[in-house]
């Protein structure tokens, strides 16, 4: 069986900066799986602009920001395989993947970093009613056929949920020559970047439905038009607000979900709220060596933070296998959100082996403006950060410094408060 | 030569039957389907369920049919290889006013014939299966029952069927029949054929076919019948299928894992007027959710990964309606065929086969291929046999559908099979690409693509399934 120091599952934003770091870090033996026919992962079918502005200070399309990891990947001779699909991976970090060069191949890693990324919520989660007609789509795989294959889905679309990829694909058919009648968004608050409301439907005047749901979607073959409601404060549908829209195409995007099911054959534990793996402040999961990162962790709406988060897992894993592949010593101080504050990652920090600063990242779950972020140390505040407005939609940052952790702290909590 | 021994008007899990058991059988066989594939009707919203056969009256067709298709079932399992298991049904009682009812069943199990069943009290209940509400005091435990691919069995069928001569026509739809001497006229929209004999296996319009020939008239009214799929993930939460005690409109909601191991919940049952209505509504699928919690009070519906409607085809005279009309000699009936018409779908092949052969004096044919080989399924495969399939064939080796580890290769058998996948349903049904969790997001364009490729199709004709159902919106192919 072949080995490596370290075995990268996915060759994306996130397995991309990973691997770099880990050769930056000291790792020369590292392989990147990936199950598509290049490198970039999503970043590829993402033809807009708008990615790189905390990184690069430039504005670059998803492809270019994809090409400066990929030409530095490629630079550095990381060895990767392309068309390689994983299919399990044991918790002794065997992983098995496929190709049709190789056939079935089990390589054993020292560690491995988890970058597998997100899916879509298909209609059939969200329990959308009526036919199975052709024609709904989720908005990813819109953009795929026509940013990668070259192909219009419709002509005339409604969107359901504001999501960031909902938005851009709301201007992407516009610009190329479909009618998008409404973007409808069940909450009463967009889950999508206010930038990308701005210059994606606003810009081309699109309404944006807030409180709005499907109701039913017609047309037996094709979608022929969907219902859209009003939805009341219980989320339900409010009965006599009905309106029907005409369309050929509704594309959804209702929400992201980390894939994960690989994890699972490696017994690494998830979060219920985030969907992804647990982690410590070195992003190592419950299972020692198995670091997680990116969207696969959770969902990140800027792909920069995706890159500094992989940064931070190929480094230490790079140090995991430089230490011996010696787990963490040491209890974690665990970490949770409260009253507003949805999840955190990492969910624990070993003092022990911490960084001088920790990025604790979290969502909120509702809208709130001018709030603060509160972070309590065993019920004493340890630190206060004002915020202007937070969303849903936009994912929220607390940097902790480890001098200001007694060494004795069993639990910090993160709270929005007025 | 548009000259048939025997026309089967649908492609269902009945015509398909029907088709492999006359196959064995020296006779020109011809199946008719409007659809663009097999099973794409009443066969291909169901639960699923293989059915012991204590529900039905004794002395009814549908008591007969069923005991006898329930033991078919599971030795052709192991001939035709479609997705089958064993799992065992438990009917549940809730109430000790209602034990009588559940007694009823079993004595009616008894002389309908079915095996090995038993009442279990709540404690050998609980420990058969834990996930059980605690309301239940008693089961109905009968472990002849099981659970079968409806597509997988029907493909089966058709697909050993046309390794035995008969032939499929597809996208083409009856219009008219007409008896003449010694025989039919069958006019379709795609031109007129002649044969000896009809089946009428044509699922919620079997009475508007057997009517246009016979003034023993019956009627069907479309039953439907929704149904909420979760993930694989929580398959295992009960073992058997779960049912509640029946009521007036059928089975009641049953809780199951299905043949490939989701968890499946369903059906309800409202009468409806519309023969193609299979929408789903937000009532009907809450309404199955909330009785469902009363036999399996935890049931995650937060791994729902698709909703599904179905007709059945309920007959006026609650029997199947099989073989010919007094007045009509030649047309075989194979109609009101509802549950439990996927389970009697063997028997009921089989038994019209025999009346038709006999009939014409068939022969035997000398060299019937009763075996049939199913898909090949390289993720169940050991990494050696896996490696040595791709180094033959490569393609085995490209996975397609990450959520259910299909490869391009299986996608391609399922096209170049006869009859083979014609649309992106197609293709799901024989193989389950797009069948998963993702439901088809990331794996769409791509088996868009190879189905294209093999079909010599440009992109833009790629349908979901019939005709008007085409995926792609574009006047000039490119953005």
């Amino acid at each position: 069986m072949k080995q490596y120091n370290i075995v990268i599952i996915g060759g994306g934003p996130a397995g991309l900066a990973a691997a770099l770091s880990a050769k930056e870090h000291g790792i020369d033996d590292i392989l990147i799986l990936e199950r598509d026919e290049r490198l970039g992962g999503i970043l590829n079918q993402c033809i807009h602009n708008g990615f790189g502005l905390h990184t690069f200070k430039e504005e670059l399309t998803g492809p270019e920001y994809a090409e400066r990891y990929i030409d530095k990947v490629l630079a550095a001779g990381i060895p990767y395989k392309l068309n390689a699909t994983v299919a399990d991976i044991s918790p002794d970090k065997e992983v098995l993947y496929v190709t049709a060069e190789e056939g079935a191949v089990t390589v054993k890693a020292d560690a491995v970093i988890l970058a597998m990324g997100c899916r879509e919520r298909p209609r059939g989660a969200l329990g959308l009613p009526g036919f199975r007609q052709a024609g709904v789509y989720t908005a990813g795989t819109a953009q795929r056929l026509m940013n990668i294959e070259g192909y219009m889905v419709g002509k005339e679309a409604v969107i359901l949920g504001s999501g960031d990829i909902g938005l851009i694909m709301a201007r992407r058919m516009t610009l190329a020559g479909a009618t998008v009648k409404a973007v409808a968004e069940l909450m009463p608050y967009s889950g999508g970047l206010k930038r990308n409301i701005v210059q994606c439907l606003d810009d081309f005047g699109i309404p944006l439905l807030l409180s709005h749901t499907v109701t039913r979607i017609h047309g037996k073959e094709r979608v022929t038009g969907v219902t859209l409601s009003q939805v009341g404060a219980d989320r339900k549908p409010i009965p006599g607000t009905e309106e029907f829209y005409p369309c050929d195409t509704l594309l959804l995007s209702c929400g992201l979900l980390p894939e994960n099911e690989l994890s699972k054959t490696a017994g690494v534990k998830l979060d219920p709220v985030t969907g992804g793996a647990e982690v410590t402040d070195t992003l190592e999961t419950s299972v020692p060596g198995i670091f997680s990162c990116g969207n696969v962790l959770h969902v990140h709406d800027l792909v920069d933070n995706v890159s500094k988060e992989a940064a931070l897992a190929g480094q230490k894993a790079a140090e995991y296998v430089q230490n011996g592949c010696k787990a963490a010593e040491g209890a974690g101080i665990r970490l949770r959100g409260e009253s507003g504050v949805r999840y955190t990652v990492p969910q624990s920090i070993v003092l022990a082996q911490a960084d001088e600063k920790i990025v604790v990242r979290m969502r909120v779950g509702d809208v709130f403006r001018d709030k603060a972020l509160v972070v309590y140390a065993d019920g004493k505040e340890l630190k206060r950060q004002k915020k202007r407005i937070m969303a849903p939609g936009e994912m929220e940052e607390v940097t902790l410094l480890r001098e200001s952790l007694a060494p004795d702290t069993k639990e910090i909590v993160l709270r929005v408060e007025g | 030569m548009d000259q048939y021994d025997v026309i089967i008007i649908g492609a269902g899990v009945i015509g398909c039957a029907t088709a492999r058991y006359l196959s064995r059988y020296d006779l020109r066989i011809l199946v008719l389907e409007k659809e663009e594939d097999v099973c794409s009707g009443t066969s291909k919203a169901n639960s699923g369920i293989v059915h012991a056969g204590f529900d039905a009256l004794p002395g009814t067709m549908k008591a007969k049919m069923n005991v006898k298709g329930c033991g078919m079932i599971r030795e052709l399992a192991e001939t035709l290889h479609f997705p089958y298991r064993n799992n065992g049904s438990l009917l549940l009682c809730m109430d000790d006013e209602k034990l009588p009812e559940l007694q009823k069943l079993y004595d009616r199990g008894i002389e309908n014939g079915v095996p090995e069943m038993k009442i279990l009290n709540a404690e050998e209940l609980r420990k058969m299966e834990p996930a059980i509400s605690e309301n239940a005091i008693a089961a109905l435990w009968a472990p002849t029952a099981g659970i079968v691919c409806p597509f997988g069995l029907t493909v089966a069928f058709a697909e050993n069927a046309a390794e035995n001569g008969a032939e499929f026509r597809f996208l083409t739809a009856v219009e008219k029949i007409e008896k003449q001497d010694g025989g039919f006229a069958v006019t379709t929209d795609k031109g007129t054929l002649h044969t000896r004999f009809v089946v009428n296996a044509t699922g919620v319009h079997s009475d508007e076919f057997h009517n246009a020939v016979s003034a023993k008239a019956i009627h069907i009214t479309p039953r439907r019948g929704e149904y909420v799929l979760m993930d694989r993930e929580v398959g295992n939460l009960v073992n058997a299928t779960i049912f509640p005690l029946p009521d007036r409109l059928g089975k009641g909601v049953l809780v199951s894992p299905t043949a490939h191991g989701n968890l499946l919940v369903g059906p309800n049952a409202q009468d409806i007027d519309d023969k193609a209505d299979t929408e789903t509504t937000q009532a009907g699928m809450d309404d199955i959710k909330s009785r469902a919690l009363k036999s399996v009070p935890n049931i995650p519906y937060n791994k729902t990964i698709t909703s599904f409607a179905g007709l059945r085809a309920h007959g006026d005279q609650g029997d199947f309606v099989l073989g010919e009309p007094e007045d009509c000699e030649g047309f075989f009936d194979a109609a009101c065929v509802e549950s439990p018409g996927l389970t009697s779908a063997p028997a009921i092949g089989e038994y019209l086969s025999d009346l038709i052969a006999a009939r014409c004096d068939a022969a035997k044919k000398a060299d019937f291929k009763a075996e049939r080989k199913g898909f090949t399924e390289v993720a169940k495969l050991s990494r050696e046999e896996r490696s040595r399939l791709i180094a033959e064939r490569p393609e085995y080796g490209v996975i397609v559908c990450r959520c259910e580890n299909i490869s391009e290769g299986e996608i391609i058998d399922a096209i170049r099979r006869t009859p083979g996948a014609r649309s992106l349903d197609g293709i799901k049904r024989r193989v389950r690409q797009g069948m998963g969790r993702c439901q088809a997001g990331f794996c769409t364009p791509k088996a868009m693509e190879i189905l294209a490729r093999e079909l010599g199709i440009p992109m833009t004709e790629i349908t979901k399934n019939r005709p008007g159902s085409e995926m792609l919106r574009c006047d000039d192919e490119t953005v």
